[in-house]
């Protein structure tokens, strides 16, 4: 059985992107680190306790990702580039099976 | 270290993994663990401790997914060798260290806001200031044991007081109480059951200033204790979490500390780099984590029958996560056993990773930071003036006693 192919769109404070081809279970700031996406330093390396992984995930995407977690929104609070309705740590977003394009807006500083 | 394959019927347990007797608690092995680790890392993906009864891990891959992987894998049944779900614990468990998902959320959220970067960078300025001091009073002296003079002090000083303890005590209590507890994280073996033993008055002592009358009013104990008034906490979870903070937050500091303050005194022209650069310090300070993590090893549960690297385990089966093997796997980091500070050493396992990675990282990576950049703007160099002595403990290494020469730059 293979994984339905879904992709993750970075979008740089400066309007460029890039589009990455992953399969369901993929992370977002592990994806981004894996393809040398600037922007994303997670010092943490994935525990949710930095917050210098933060992204805006656009609008369309939310669907394809679970919520924010109990930790995550705490932890969202410590965003160095302030915190929007929109904002998530890339390391708790994963692709769900089936999911469509997501989009992330990469924040102009993370530390 | 000897590695044989075991007959199918001698070790049902372990039908298709390679089976060692390594000891990795064995002084021997503590005093230099890396070629035991690289023996480790050969043997395969997976390996069975015949001594523990226990699996083992010592590769990058294998260790991160377990870790992200906490309801496969839990730490309810105890971080150690003993399984708090069929054995008495030593204690009564941690309800965030030894919890899982969801009661570990609850505890875990007050915890991660406290810790977190937005709360913690308050404290840098009085850091940074106190950093200014200690390394005017070593630099005065010349000569050190880098161990209390310095390694020591200085979490002693600055991590004792953001969360609002008394003084008094600090020095006798504090480390011997983290030793204890960081024992605790392999088997109950003699160096644990001395340790627990000497540490009755430390118990006693910790359990008075984690009331809410011997705290500061603003420091992070008490905050603690608001987060219960909000209703967040139960009341008496409050002083359980301010006795986390105290146990999990002192001995790894300080043994980052000193792991650091080696790493650099045997490497001197990573040292000339760092002094060249001084705003370096939080990328050296990574490299150091990696190179000679505080944290070399401990233990999950798996909560079903469950494949690990194509070895089938046993539901309630304990495996050993050795992630100071990790941090040097050659399939992960290339010139694993370089030191570099120039190395992108982010992704390192030596605070764990997943919903129970190290809460206290950002402090730790905050007070490690302040005092390495405080020593790399002051000190031109430093030497080790005799062998330094290593401090056994079960799952953290770190030393008792470094003597050292300082020469201010």
């Amino acid at each position: 059985m293979t994984s339905a192919t879904s992709q993750i769109t970075f979008i740089q404070p400066d309007g460029s992107a890039r589009t990455i081809a992953v399969v369901a279970g993929a992370n977002v700031m592990l994806t981004a680190l894996a393809n040398g996406i600037a922007g994303i330093v997670a010092e943490c390396g994935g525990a949710a306790m930095c917050a210098t992984c933060h992204v805006y995930l656009n609008e369309g995407s939310a669907a394809f990702v679970a919520p924010v977690s109990e930790v995550e929104n705490e932890m969202l609070e410590s965003a160095a580039s302030g915190r929007r309705e929109n904002s998530r740590l890339g390391c708790q977003v994963v692709v769900q099976p089936g999911a469509g394009e997501i989009v992330v807006q990469i924040p102009s500083h993370q530390v | 270290m000897s590695s044989t394959l075991a007959p199918d019927a001698a070790l049902m347990s372990a039908p298709n993994a390679p089976v060692t007797d390594f000891d990795p608690y064995a002084d021997a092995v503590l005093d230099d663990p890396y070629p035991h680790y690289e023996r480790l890392r050969e043997l395969g993906p997976i390996f069975y401790l015949s001594r523990y009864g226990a699996y083992g891990l010592a590769r990058h891959a294998e260790i991160d997914s377990v870790l992200r992987d906490s309801a496969t894998f839990c730490s309810s049944a105890g971080v150690g060798l003993a399984n708090f779900h069929v054995e008495t614990p030593w204690r009564k468990p941690s309800i965030i260290l030894e919890a899982d998902p969801p009661l570990h959320g609850r505890t875990r959220k007050v915890v991660a806001g406290l810790l977190a970067p937005a709360n913690i960078n308050k404290l840098r300025a009085t850091m940074e200031r106190e950093a200014e001091l200690l390394v005017d009073r070593v630099l005065a002296k010349g000569h050190i044991d880098a161990v209390p003079d310095l390694c020591a002090a200085f979490p002693l000083k600055v991590f004792a007081d953001a969360v609002g303890i008394p003084r008094d005590g600090r020095e006798e209590f504090l480390l011997p109480y983290g030793d204890m507890v960081f024992n605790a994280f392999g088997p109950v073996n003699e160096r644990f059951k001395v340790c627990l033993d000497k540490a009755q008055g430390a118990i006693a002592w910790i359990a008075e200033v984690c009331k809410r009358e011997n705290l500061t009013h603003d420091g992070l104990g008490a905050q603690l204790y608001a987060a219960a008034d909000q209703g967040l906490l139960d009341p008496e979870e409050a002083p359980m979490l301010v006795r986390t903070l105290l146990s999990a937050g002192l001995d790894t500091t300080v043994f980052t500390l000193c792991n650091a303050m080696m790493c650099f005194a045997r490497e001197p022209e990573q040292w000339a780099t760092l002094h060249a650069q001084p705003t370096m310090a939080r990328q050296a300070l990574e490299e150091v984590l990696r190179f000679e993590s505080t944290f070399h090893s401990f233990y999950r549960t798996t909560t079903r029958e469950v494949e690990v690297a194509g070895v089938a385990l046993p539901n309630e089966q304990k495996i050993c996560v050795f992630i100071g093997s990790a941090n040097r796997d050659p399939r992960r980091w290339p010139d694993a056993h370089k030191f570099d500070v120039n190395r992108k050493a982010n992704g390192n396992l030596a605070f764990g990773t997943g919903v129970h990675g190290c809460a206290g990282q950002m402090i730790a990576r905050l007070e490690g930071e302040v005092l390495l950049a405080a020593l790399a703007r002051r000190v031109k160099s430093l030497r080790l003036e005799s062998a330094p002595v290593i401090h056994y403990n079960n799952s953290v290494r770190g030393y008792d006693s470094m003597p050292m020469s300082l020469v201010a730059a």
